[in-house]
């Protein structure tokens, strides 16, 4: 099976870079990454700003349901060309993780196809491999997440 | 965890990858890895014994000898290493796709 997001992170190289195809058309995932609503669909966080422009930036943050903050990022957008071109940096805030910057480009294949790549640069290769590894804490806390909604559930029908 | 991430510090070396790429061919002496070398012969030996400590290289005795090869299945785990990132933005973007086509959809 072909897999439709490749993710390439070379030996020694401080960035990694991810590529997607998607059954979009390039327009509708532009939009995808400047529509606050549908942005925080698939992102899975709250949008608490977003200005798509050159020197415009964005505010991300994400609550559990206790209203605890689990995650908050911020980032300032350099280079902004509709149906094109990303150029922004990525600050996840509160984690060892220095600023990245991250290179989005968009490209139509056909009509009603088209291909993101999207390049993160980061402060140094051991950095990004500690990103790397990041996946696997995630999920460690997730499904500790998961443990701590049943045990609630329960707590409250005694 | 701890164990993954000493697989990922033994193949940050170029030599040790070198020593990886060198007996994925055939099983080796660590007399013939070492020729393989300008490296100084200890330094190539200390290479061999942290490979075969996170077991991507494995000791099979051939009477006086001793020789080096690969651990197929260690291998693979660098492979896996970082599939987890890759499945993140694969469901992550899996989502935009369904987002955007019923957005498509509506409009």
């Amino acid at each position: 099976m072909v897999q439709k997001t490749k993710v390439i992170a070379e030996d020694g190289k401080q960035e990694i870079m991810i590529t997607r195809e998607f059954d979009l058309p390039v327009d509708l995932l532009f939009k995808a990454y400047t529509d606050p609503g549908l942005l925080e669909q698939w992102m899975g966080t709250k949008v608490l700003k977003l200005d798509s422009k050159p020197h415009g930036s964005y505010r991300f943050e994400t609550k559990d349901e206790q209203g605890n903050v689990v995650f908050k990022a911020n980032g300032v957008i350099h280079e902004f060309i509709p149906d094109q071109k990303i150029t922004r940096t990525f600050e996840m805030e509160n984690s060892p993780f220095a600023i990245q910057l991250e290179f989005l480009e968009f490209e139509k294949v056909t009509n009603d196809t088209c291909r993101l790549k999207m390049q993160s640069v980061f402060r140094s290769t051991a950095l990004r491999d500690q990103l790397l590894q990041m996946p696997f804490a995630q999920g460690i806390n997730m499904a500790h997440n998961r443990l701590q909604n049943i045990v609630n559930k329960l707590k409250k029908a005694v | 965890m701890k164990l993954r991430r000493d697989i990922f510090q033994a193949i940050a070396d170029p030599t040790r990858r070198a020593i990886l790429l060198l007996v994925a061919s055939q099983a080796m002496t660590a007399g013939t890895i070492a020729a393989n070398f300008d490296t100084a012969r200890p330094t190539v030996s200390k290479h061999l014994q942290i490979l075969t400590e996170c077991k991507l290289l494995e000791q099979e005795k051939n009477g006086r000898e001793i020789y080096y090869q690969l651990n197929p299945k260690k291998i693979k785990e660098i492979a896996d290493f970082i599939e987890p990132f890759r499945k993140l933005w694969d469901e992550r973007f899996n989502k935009l796709e369904a987002v955007m086509k019923k957005y498509k959809g509506k409009a």
